[in-house]
């Protein structure tokens, strides 16, 4: 329902505020604009789209998820000690991280749901510090090609798309790093207060 | 020829030739994926139909031009283009609001300036954070979700102004 709000929202005020300015003839032509966009741009990133969506698969039947989520295994080890004792958590959550890093979303979900799952049993509801910091892993993106927004690129008329990885990479290390943190300093503020 | 044009084609040979080394059918690997990139697409399109129409609407009556004014202040201290406010009051809720957003941020200043760098940068480095967390938690049955709300929005805010860091870092403003 969330996005039904935002969305009616966001009508709502182009409408006033296109009165208020008197942009109304604008508004009305953007509208229309916005819609074609929409599908001229759904078109223009297929190519692109598809073309990495190709290259990740390729990547996972080669077995480099899985050498991925071997080589995440002692991190995360550190990272979520508590889970890890349960091998079948650990595996879930490590497939689950490298699944984000190639950016095959629609595998990283069902697998992090599952660790998920196993790892809230018997907390009664109440998410274990644990659980936050797997809960924030999957917030903050960690993706090797973020092919979304490289296609969005090309569709653009950028010149060249991806010469922006080195920089989206610095970015994401950093917000991961915060993420976590964060979480760390939470749980030791809540531990001190009587 | 400059270095960065040899990241493509060099990426796709080598995933190409380790697949073919693993002895894997990498053609019918790549065209499995490209038919679920259509999957992805299908489902971005109505929503961008939808998205796209509300905010260029937003940009045409000159709310979006008077939120960035708004939040200004706030962003040039952290030194994030204000331009960027629209995209990261969005991020957060929706993704496919966030793609709508960056692609006008891209539109009306070029994907190649320090705004359409900066919010693409935005785009490939945080996530639909209330989205995950609401299906995480929901599909474990948790209810207290605890500290996790304001630790995963301050990665989305680090990541924000990482973002125009790294811009200004690899490309200059």
């Amino acid at each position: 329902m969330a996005m039904a709000w935002v969305w009616s929202g966001m009508v709502i005020v182009s409408l006033v505020f296109g009165l208020i300015t008197g942009n109304l003839d604008a508004v009305s032509a953007a509208a229309l604009e916005g819609a074609g966009s929409a599908v001229e741009l759904g078109l223009s990133m297929a190519g692109v789209l598809c073309l990495w969506s190709g290259v990740m698969e390729v990547m996972n039947t080669s077995g480099l998820s899985a050498g991925l989520a071997r080589a995440f295994r002692p991190l995360l080890r550190r990272l979520l000690p508590d889970a890890s004792r349960d091998e079948e958590t650990l595996a879930a959550v490590s497939a689950n991280v490298s699944a984000n890093l190639l950016g095959l979303g629609n595998a990283a979900t069902p697998l992090g749901i599952q660790a998920a799952r196993r790892m809230a049993r018997g907390c009664g509801g109440a998410a274990s510090g644990e659980l936050c910091t797997l809960v924030v892993l999957n917030t903050a993106s960690i993706q090797l090609i973020p092919a979304t927004v490289g296609s969005l690129r090309s569709a653009m008329g950028s010149a060249a798309p991806f010469d922006i990885l080195p920089a989206v990479w610095l970015s994401s290390v950093l917000s991961v790093t915060a993420g976590l943190a964060a979480v760390k300093l939470f749980s030791l503020a809540e531990r001190r207060r009587p | 020829m400059s270095l960065s044009s040899l990241v493509v084609p060099l990426l796709l040979a080598l995933v190409a030739s380790y697949g073919l080394g693993r002895r894997v059918d990498v053609y019918a690997a790549l065209t499995r994926g490209a038919a679920e990139g259509l999957t992805v697409l299908l489902r971005i399109v109505p929503a961008l139909v939808g998205l796209l129409t509300a905010v260029s609407m937003l940009r045409a009556s000159g709310a979006m031009e008077c939120l960035s004014a708004l939040w200004a202040p706030v962003l040039d201290l952290l030194g994030i283009p204000p331009e960027t406010a629209p995209l990261m009051l969005v991020r957060p809720v929706s993704g496919s609001g966030a793609l709508a957003v960056g692609s006008e941020l891209m539109a009306a200043h070029g994907p190649d300036s320090y705004v359409g760098r900066v919010a693409a940068v935005m785009l490939g480095s945080t996530e639909t954070t209330f989205y995950t967390i609401a299906v995480y938690f929901g599909a474990a049955g948790i209810h207290k979700t605890r500290y996790t709300i304001p630790a995963a929005l301050t990665a989305d805010l680090t990541g924000f102004i990482a973002s125009a860091l790294a811009v200004r870092l690899f490309f200059g403003t």
